[in-house]
């Protein structure tokens, strides 16, 4: 059974903390040898597969030797009867038979180690899935684990710095609060730069005399105190 | 990934516009906190094991949902997941999540990316879901 599933059966059977009801302290290590074996068994074949295929391309050697020696004592044969030496046929003929023996052994040694190869083959890609599924399964482990120790680290955390859990729908407020803030006193500043920008116009106005100056100078106040005498 | 590196690398830049703060929390597991300028109130955890990085926003625990809604809430939730870029929502000991995973082969930039993505996601669900909440 994955260990997806076992967490989905713990959970089902009223576990909601399914990291501690899942995750025995030899998941991780079974695991982990699986893979070891795994990858030993695939090192295995792969040497076992080296020597199989030297032997393979070496009776492949041999079959062509054999095939081209027969071919040559068929002319050999061939010649002798052309000479009318049935004799020297005949031998020449035995050769060619036992010859033919030899080709079909070295065939069969040809063809085993061409069914050995394939054999090899599919023992390796399945060891390797057998890694993969057993990685991935491992990664269900220790995800699960990890996070069950890091949130009892952040409660502990939580707990220890004195601070309360605070309701949902409050930090929205606040960051809500916070973010309005902000935005107002953007505008704030933008509508103070857009003052600053006018600021040449009212100048030129005030010079003109159209717009009340807000200065004064010392002969306004001389004019001033002179009216009041 | 070092979760130490990492938290070095947050606080030392601002990156899409957002500042952090980390803390690193030891344990069993190193944890690293992450705050995000703004949203103080929803840090995100990051935790890594060999194969993945895992960063985890906490947003509501099970006695916050009215249980009259609770079957919608988790229609909803199931709905959102797809539409809701980078993150997913889970449960994690009595309290809901939105988690993203990460190679561990990430870049520094990604899981910036990741975080930030997180925090902005998270704000919104709760937004979203805030009527299924007390």
């Amino acid at each position: 059974m994955g260990v997806l599933s076992k967490i989905f059966t713990a959970i089902r059977g009223g576990a909601r903390e399914a990291g501690e009801a899942v995750v025995d302290a030899n998941a991780v290590r079974i695991f982990e040898q699986e893979i070891v074996d795994s990858k030993n068994h695939i090192k295995k074949a792969k040497d076992s597969l080296t020597t199989v295929m030297a032997e393979k391309m070496q009776a492949a050697r041999k079959l062509d030797a054999i095939k081209n020696d027969i071919a040559e004592n068929e002319n050999y044969a061939i010649k002798a009867m052309d000479k009318g030496d049935e004799t020297l046929a005949l031998e020449v003929a035995e050769k060619i038979a036992s010859l033919e023996v030899e080709l079909s052994e070295q065939q069969q040694v040809h063809d085993n180690c061409a069914s050995h190869i394939e054999k090899l083959k599919s023992m390796i890609q399945s060891a390797e899935r057998q890694i993969s599924e057993n990685q991935r399964q491992l990664n269900i482990v220790k995800t699960t684990e990890s996070v069950h120790k890091a949130t009892s680290a952040i409660n502990d955390n939580f707990m220890s710095s004195g601070s309360q859990i605070v309701n949902a729908k409050e930090s929205l407020e606040r960051i809500q609060k916070r973010q309005q803030m902000r935005e107002d006193k953007l505008k704030a500043a933008q509508e103070l730069k857009s003052e600053e920008y006018d600021q040449p116009l009212q100048d030129k106005l005030k010079e003109a005399g159209i717009m009340a100056s807000d200065s004064t100078s010392a002969n306004d106040v001389l004019e001033r105190l002179k009216a009041k005498k | 990934m070092n979760l130490q590196d990492l938290g070095l690398h947050f606080t030392d830049v601002s990156l899409e516009g957002y500042k952090f703060e980390c803390q690193l929390i030891s344990g069993e597991v190193e944890v690293l906190q992450v705050v995000i300028e703004g949203f103080e109130e929803i840090p995100i955890y990051i935790s890594a094991t060999d194969m993945q990085i895992l960063c985890i926003a906490y947003l509501w625990s099970e006695d916050e949902v009215k249980a009259e809604s609770k079957a919608e809430m988790l229609e909803v939730m199931m709905d959102m997941n797809i539409p809701m870029p980078l993150s997913s929502f889970s449960k994690v000991q009595g309290r809901y999540v939105v988690f993203g995973a990460l190679s561990v082969n990430s870049r520094f930039e990604d899981v910036v990316h990741e975080v930030v993505t997180l925090g902005e996601n998270s704000v919104e669900s709760i937004s979203i879901m805030s009527e299924f909440l007390k």
